[in-house]
């Protein structure tokens, strides 16, 4: 009897160093690729070593013992993809219960079995930006994933070194859910900037009560009573230090450049705007005073706020200086986004090296990362992709796709069915004729069960 | 007072040049016909195999002429040098002008309510002005069937060329009669209801279409028979189903569905294509046996089990190819149709080869339609529907220089491409001196 309690407690502990222990990294040689580096270049016949997921070293006939050799001749490796805005891995989306949720945290409901993490791995794709949905107009704190696609540790799958950011949203999708289908504000792009400097406000004056609390104990003999606690408002004051990055749904140019006033008006610099369909509308705004636009490659006309509209939008922003990326916002388009980036060379013809910007450095400067990732130079984590032919090309198919110098896609050596877990309750697989691919209204379905049924079919 | 009037009018005549005169900036690009020879080119005629160095002829609205040393002293004519000639592209499958902004109500023309109303006429719905067509056609696709959805029998669909100011003049030759084959499979994710349900559902819905299409046989019947048939149009147009002028495009997607779709096919003996087949790769023999045409598509979709691999719908049309099915691919959008040529690459790339693929949204499409006399392929009396691009239209990076519609040089200009003339370099920038 105590020899089990021994053992016992000897897995607890082992137990409890497996769950401190880091993320898995790996060690890799890939010889004689076609470096896609994106921000140095292509560089032709040259290896790429690996050590505990760092690229070690960039160069020709590098050698390296006891470290698994690839074969990349005639093949192209490329930085791993970035999602700045994507929903993959969550349980939820939207909590839909007040414009503003700030308090809310995307990292509290990762979901690791999420079989779209492989399929988006599947296309190349290593980080995604998991984001609350467009519900409010301040909504909860986002979570950056490294697709370590195989643990049953959600929080393996966070990138921790990457730091945090908030999901606010203008427009059609708030005002619909408060004003429209709660009869609260706001209903108008009036109300969305109202609610916005309202929350400013208030997070600025709870810094004031908390900044004169702490001034009030260094008197001698005082014995203040503290604030109030207030994650909401907590976490908008982060805002306004500059420590989280906002990441606004967006669409029209007028609500765009309203936004863009108000936080010059706090002083907060750290916003990317998403979407952002009228972004080329106020390019030379967006470049001036953001930290840029992540947008879609060619979609439109899916509700009125997207109507005037066009492809060329990535092509004008990246034209005008505007830090500029493509995302998918969809668990489809995930898996090629190497191929939307791709269509900014057919609409307005940029050439590889800024097309390839629009899925590496670049969203990786949006999330705050673009010094651990988003190209292939020495000192940075290996994350990357190996496609059969040019990325930019509609025949190339991604073969190998490496998170911190592991391999979690093969293409040769990956069975069919990749799922981590299958439902016991599950008698007969269900099929779905369609994913609902486009994510960003997830859980707000019930206030709208009379507007339609094809409301839901194009909701970001 | 005569004069006064005199004086009126000579003050009139005096500013009407004024009147006349109000100016407009720029020039409005129309549509137009005429002779064009397009020249020194790489005509990708489909059919025929390429020629180096060719060239096309286009005079009222036909091909005149394809080949190499073509003259023709009066035609205007276009340098192509290094350049490609394609016949224009065609999506089987669409909404385009049938919705304008998915999300209003108002402007989905697609889905009539009631489970039966096969007489819905797609065609009626089209509009010829959506700012999504030339959006589109810019882009090399030049037709598109726009087929109704929603009930079991939701309408008819009709093939469109995508320039014209009426549906008329639209019109591509053909039409079809929707049936939502009654389904197994789940809509979407957002798709909660129970197993049982959706079996009882798709029992109700299996036993409605029969009991209909009985009926539609014994309307047919009753028409030969010459009977006095009071006003039923639903049944007026399935008896054209029944009496085999009018096809079936049955949609249907789950691997069960699609054999019970096929054995209900053959039972009724009826005329029929298949469209959606999302999982028809995995009974593609079957298929290729019963020696039914599909329209697959989109290409660019999720599997549709999570235990499936990860590339199943972009590997179904080429498995479905090479089991022999004469295979059709469609992008089953509406404002996003221009994404044909890149479904069809995916589709290209993942087993279906490039000349498949090219087939699948050209010639064959032409075929299953019964329309090959007149488009699919560039050869001499075909409509003179096709494009010239810098490359292979599959791929992003190529441009699309010219458009051809039925013998109409259509402008190379839609909104998307005014708003990038007009934004590229704002004018005033970020400051307004």
């Amino acid at each position: 009897m105590k020899m089990i309690k021994y053992i016992l407690s000897a897995f607890l502990i082992l137990g409890c160093f497996v769950t401190i222990a880091q993320t898995q990294k790996g060690s890799v040689l890939i010889k004689n690729a076609t470096v896609l580096t994106v921000t140095n270049g292509t560089l032709e016949n040259t290896d790429v070593l690996v050590e505990n997921g760092i690229i070690k070293r960039i160069g020709k006939n590098l050698n390296a013992s006891n470290i698994q050799c690839i074969d990349g001749t005639g093949k192209y490796l490329m930085p791993g993809i970035i999602d700045a805005h994507s929903h993959v891995a969550l349980d939820a989306v939207n909590e839909a219960t007040a414009p503003i949720t700030s308090e809310v945290k995307m990292g509290d409901v990762v979901n690791p079995y999420d079989i779209g993490i492989y399929r988006a791995l599947a296309g190349g794709v290593t980080i995604s930006h998991a984001m609350h949905g467009s519900a409010n107009a301040i909504g909860g704190q986002n979570i950056t994933l490294k697709h370590r696609y195989g643990t049953s540790n959600p929080e393996d799958l966070h990138m921790k070194d990457a730091p945090r950011t908030i999901k606010f949203a203008l427009g059609e999708n708030p005002t619909r859910v408060h004003g429209r289908g709660n009869g609260i504000q706001p209903r108008t792009r009036m109300g969305v900037d109202a609610v916005i400097r309202n929350g400013f406000n208030e997070a600025i004056q709870y810094k004031k009560a908390w900044a004169d609390y702490e001034n009030a104990q260094k008197q001698k003999g005082a014995k203040p009573v503290p604030p109030k606690y207030d994650s909401r408002l907590a976490t908008l004051a982060d805002v306004l230090d500059g420590k989280i990055i906002i990441h606004c749904h967006s669409y029209r140019a007028d609500e765009i450049y309203a936004l863009i006033n108000t936080c010059r008006e706090f002083g907060i610099k750290n916003i990317v705007f998403s979407h952002v369909n009228e972004g080329f509308k106020v390019a030379p705004e967006l470049a001036e005073y953001t930290m840029g636009a992540s947008v879609f490659a060619d979609w439109w006309a899916y509700k009125f706020e997207v109507y005037y509209s066009t492809a060329y939008n990535a092509a004008i922003l990246m034209e005008n200086g505007v830090i500029t990326s493509i995302n998918s916002d969809s668990g489809e388009l995930i898996r090629h986004l190497y191929h939307e980036a791709g269509k900014a060379q057919r609409y307005g013809q940029l050439d590889d090296d800024q097309t390839l910007a629009l899925i590496t450095i670049n969203p990786a400067k949006q999330l705050g990362i673009a010094d651990k990732v988003g190209s292939i130079e020495e000192g940075k984590q290996a994350d990357l992709v190996l496609f059969d032919g040019h990325p930019l090309s509609v025949y190339a198919i991604p073969q190998m796709t490496f998170v911190d110098g592991v391999k979690y896609f093969d293409i040769n050596e990956d069975p069919d069915d990749m799922r981590l877990k299958v439902s016991a309750s599950e008698a007969l697989e269900p099929i779905f004729l369609r994913e609902h691919e486009h994510r960003c209204m997830h859980g707000v379905d019930f206030f709208f069960t009379n507007f339609g049924r094809n409301l839901f079919n194009h909701t970001h | 007072m005569k004069d006064m009037k005199k004086l009126l009018y000579s003050l009139i005549l005096a500013l009407l040049p004024i009147l006349v005169q109000a100016q407009f900036d720029g020039e409005f690009v129309k549509p137009r016909t005429g002779k064009f020879l397009l020249q020194n080119a790489t005509v990708v005629t489909v059919t025929k195999g390429n020629i180096e160095n060719g060239s096309v002829l286009i005079e009222n609205g036909k091909i005149l002429a394809v080949g190499k040393n073509i003259q023709a002293n009066d035609a205007e004519v276009i340098d192509c040098s290094g350049q490609f000639i394609y016949p224009g592209m065609m999506d089987a499958g669409s909404r385009l002008g049938l919705v304008e902004v998915n999300s209003l109500p108002e402007t989905q023309d697609y889905a009539e309510i009631g489970q039966v109303t096969p007489n819905m006429q797609a065609l009626v719905a089209v509009n010829p002005n959506s700012v999504a067509i030339p959006v589109t056609r810019v882009s090399g696709v030049t037709t598109t069937l726009a087929v109704p959805s929603g009930g079991l029998f939701p309408g008819t669909a009709a093939l469109i060329n995508l320039n014209g100011y009426t549906p008329d003049q639209m019109y591509a030759g053909f039409k079809g009669v929707v049936l939502n084959f009654p389904s197994s499979a789940r809509r979407s994710t957002w798709d909660r209801r129970s197993d049982e349900d959706i079996k009882k559902e798709a029992e109700a819905a299996q036993k409605t279409l029969n009991e209909i299409w009985g009926r539609a046989e014994t309307y047919h019947q009753l028409q030969k028979a010459k009977a006095e048939l009071q006003y039923y149009p639903e049944m007026e147009q399935l008896s054209k189903v029944v009496a085999g002028e009018l096809p079936l495009l049955v949609e249907v997607n789950a691997a069960t569905d699609i054999l019970s779709a096929i054995e209900w096919i053959q039972s009724k003996n009826a005329k029929a294509i298949l469209m959606g087949v999302a999982e028809g790769w995995r009974v593609a023999d079957k298929i290729a046996a019963a020696g039914l045409p599909v329209i697959v598509g989109p290409m660019l979709s999720i599997p549709t089990r999570q235990s499936d691999r990860y590339d199943a719908a972009y590997t179904n049309p080429g498995k479905m190819a090479k089991a022999g099915v004469k295979v059709v691919i469609r992008s089953n959008d509406a404002e996003n149709t221009r994404n044909l040529p890149f479904n069809a690459g995916f589709a290209a790339a993942y087993g279906m080869g490039k000349e498949e693929a090219l087939k699948a949204i050209t010639i064959n499409a032409a075929e299953v339609f019964g329309v090959a006399d007149k488009m699919g392929s560039i050869e001499v009396g075909k409509d003179a529907t096709l494009f010239v691009s810098t490359g292979d239209p599959f791929e992003t990076k190529s441009q699309i220089l010219h458009v051809f519609i039925d013998g109409y040089r259509v402008p190379m200009s839609s909104r998307h491409i005014k708003l990038y003339q007009e934004f590229l370099e704002r004018s005033p920038g970020l400051e307004k001196n």
